[in-house]
C-alpha cells in the first residue's frame, strides 16, 4: 500500500519514517534552486509565501503554456540537491518546511538540521520529469520569475507525487552518506 | 533575408532536436533496457521501473524525457558542395530558438558570470557548433548532443606522467566516478578521450559518447581496455541513479589520438542514464535521415 505524506506536515507524521522507505506527497510544492535558496536567507520568501509544513522540490521545471494561455507543467524531474547544501539548514530553520526533495543526497549540515528541526530529505528518480509532471495538478503561484524558468519559485499543487525514498530521516540517518561509504570501499578494492 | 530552402532546413533541424529530446537513440533505449531487465536488486528495479514509465509517458505525450534539456551541442560534417555551407552557424542557431519554443525545452543559457537566463538557448557564443569539412560531397551530416547539467559535472580533463599509464588513466576515472557518478543519473555513459594535453582530451571523451554504446573502438587494444574499464566500473554497483545495483554504467567508449610523448592527456565526460544524442544527414535537396533513431520510423510504418 502505497505511504501517503498530506500538506500541512507536521513532525508527528514524518518522524517514524527510515532511510530507504518509499513515499509519496499529497499538497504543496515549493521548487527551488540555488538562486532560490539564496535569495530565502538573504531577503526571505517573498510575500504571500509560507514553507511552514510544506515540501521544498529541488527543481527546474519546463513550463508552457495551453491552447487556453493556461500555463502547466511539460516536464519537471529533481536537480542535484547537493548544491544547495550550503543553505539548506538555515532555509530549514528559517521556514519550518518538513520536506526537502531533490536528485541524490545531502550532507551533514542537512542531516543536522532534520534532526534538530524534525524535516526529511527525500530523493526522486532523476530524470523521470515527465512522471513527475503528470503528478503535478496545476500551477498555484510563480515568484522570482526575472531570475528565469528553472531558478524561479514554482507553487505547485501535487497529487501522490513520488516514488520517493526517504534519503534523510528525523534521526539524521543518511542513506546516500551510507551508500558513498560502501562505494568508497569498493573503490579501494578496485585500485587498492 | 533567409531564403524559403533555409527556413525549411531550420525547421528540419529544430524538428530533429524535438526528436532527440523525446526519443532516446536505438543504442542507449536498447541498453538501458537490457540493464534494467537484468537487475535483481529491489530498490533499484523500483528505480528502473520509474525509467521505463517516463520513456513510455515522454513517447506519449510528446515531452521532453528529462526537463533539462540541456546545452545544445553540435558536430558538423559539411561537404564542401553542400549548398548551405554560408549559412549553416545561422540555421543552427535558428533551429536552436525555434526547437527551444516548439518543443518546448528548458531555456538553460545564462550569462557566464552572472544569472541572467537568454531565455532562447542561444547567445554568449552558444549553441556551441564544431565543423569538420568532407571533401566533395554535398552532403551535411549534424550529431546533436543535448549536453545536461548534473551529467556534465563530473567532465574533467588533466594531464598524466606518462609512466603512470594505464593504471592512472584507470585510477582517475574510477575516483571521477565514485565521486561524482551519484548525482549525475546514473547509469552513465562515459567517454573516455586519450591525448597530447588537456583540451585534445577533453574534446575526444565527447567525441566517444558520440560513437555508439555498443561499438567498440576499431583498435583492439584500446576495445580491451574499454572493456576493462567498464567492468571495474560496474563492480562500484553505483547506479541506477546511487542507490546501488548491479550496474555502473550503459558503457565506456574510448576515442584516442596521438599524444606528445612527454605527456598522457586523459578527459572523461559523462552522459546520464538518459543520454539524448543524435545524427541526422541531410542531402542537398533536403531529403533525410535519422541513422541514431531508426526505430522511430520502423514504428510509424
Amino acid at each position: 500500500m502505497k505511504k501517503i505524506l498530506t500538506f500541512p506536515l507536521t513532525t508527528e507524521q514524518i518522524k517514524d519514517l527510515k532511510i530507504g522507505d518509499t513515499v509519496y506527497y499529497t499538497g504543496l510544492l515549493f521548487t527551488a534552486r540555488d538562486s532560490g535558496h539564496k535569495r530565502i536567507i538573504e531577503s526571505g520568501l517573498p510575500d504571500g509565501v509560507s514553507l511552514t509544513g510544506g515540501a521544498i522540490y529541488h527543481a527546474g521545471p519546463i513550463v508552457a503554456k495551453d491552447e487556453n494561455g493556461k500555463e502547466y507543467v511539460v516536464s519537471a524531474g529533481p536537480t542535484t540537491s547537493k548544491r544547495m547544501e550550503t543553505l539548506e539548514a538555515d532555509v530549514i530553520e528559517k521556514t519550518g518546511v518538513k520536506l526537502i526533495i531533490g536528485k541524490g543526497g545531502m550532507e551533514q549540515r542537512t542531516a543536522a538540521a532534520c534532526k534538530t528541526f524534525g524535516a526529511v530529505h527525500c530523493a526522486f528518480p532523476g530524470g523521470c520529469a515527465v512522471v513527475a509532471a503528470q503528478q503535478i495538478e496545476k500551477i498555484i503561484d510563480s515568484k522570482w520569475l526575472n531570475l528565469g524558468m528553472p531558478e524561479a519559485l514554482w507553487v505547485l499543487k501535487v497529487k501522490e507525487f513520488g516514488p520517493l525514498v526517504v534519503s534523510i530521516d528525523t534521526k539524521g540517518n543518511n542513506l546516500f552518506e551510507n551508500n558513498r561509504k560502501l562505494f568508497d570501499e569498493r573503490l579501494e578494492r578496485l585500485i587498492g | 533575408m533567409l531564403s524559403e530552402k533555409i527556413i525549411m532546413l531550420s525547421d528540419i533541424i529544430a524538428e530533429f532536436i524535438k526528436t532527440v529530446s523525446i526519443n532516446l537513440s536505438d543504442d542507449i533505449d536498447r541498453r538501458l533496457r537490457d540493464i534494467a531487465d537484468s537487475e535483481s536488486n529491489p530498490t533499484a528495479k523500483k528505480m528502473y521501473s520509474c525509467i521505463l514509465d517516463d520513456l513510455e509517458l515522454s513517447r506519449k505525450l510528446n515531452r521532453p524525457i528529462c526537463q533539462d534539456t540541456g546545452v545544445l551541442q553540435f558536430f558538423v560534417e559539411i561537404g564542401t558542395d553542400c549548398p548551405f555551407i554560408k549559412d549553416i552557424e545561422r540555421v543552427i542557431t535558428i533551429a536552436a530558438e525555434k526547437a527551444t519554443e516548439k518543443t518546448p525545452l528548458r531555456p538553460n543559457i545564462v550569462d557566464p558570470l552572472g544569472e541572467m537566463n537568454t531565455g532562447n538557448n542561444t547567445g554568449y557564443n552558444t549553441p556551441y557548433i564544431e565543423y569538420k569539412i568532407i571533401p566533395d560531397s554535398s552532403d551535411l551530416i549534424i550529431k546533436v548532443y543535448l549536453s545536461g547539467g548534473g551529467c556534465a559535472l563530473p567532465g574533467r580533463s588533466r594531464v598524466l606522467m606518462p609512466l603512470e599509464g594505464k593504471k592512472g588513466i584507470k585510477k582517475f576515472v574510477y575516483e571521477t566516478i565514485a565521486e561524482w557518478g551519484v548525482n549525475a543519473c546514473p547509469p552513465l555513459f562515459v567517454g573516455i578521450g586519450i591525448g597530447a594535453c588537456a583540451v585534445t582530451a577533453a574534446n575526444l571523451s565527447k567525441k566517444a559518447l558520440l560513437r555508439p554504446v555498443d561499438s567498440e573502438n576499431d583498435d583492439k587494444e584500446t576495445a580491451d581496455f574499454e572493456k576493462e574499464i567498464e567492468d571495474g566500473l560496474n563492480s562500484l554497483g553505483i547506479a541506477p541513479l546511487g542507490f546501488g545495483g548491479d550496474k555502473t554504467v550503459l558503457g565506456v567508449n574510448i576515442e584516442t589520438a596521438g599524444r606528445h610523448p612527454a605527456t598522457l592527456g586523459v578527459g572523461i565526460s559523462t552522459g546520464c542514464w538518459a543520454t539524448r544524442k543524435g545524427e541526422i544527414v541531410i542531402k542537398d535537396d533536403l531529403s533525410f535521415e535519422i541513422p541514431s533513431h531508426k526505430r522511430l520510423k520502423e514504428e510509424t510504418k
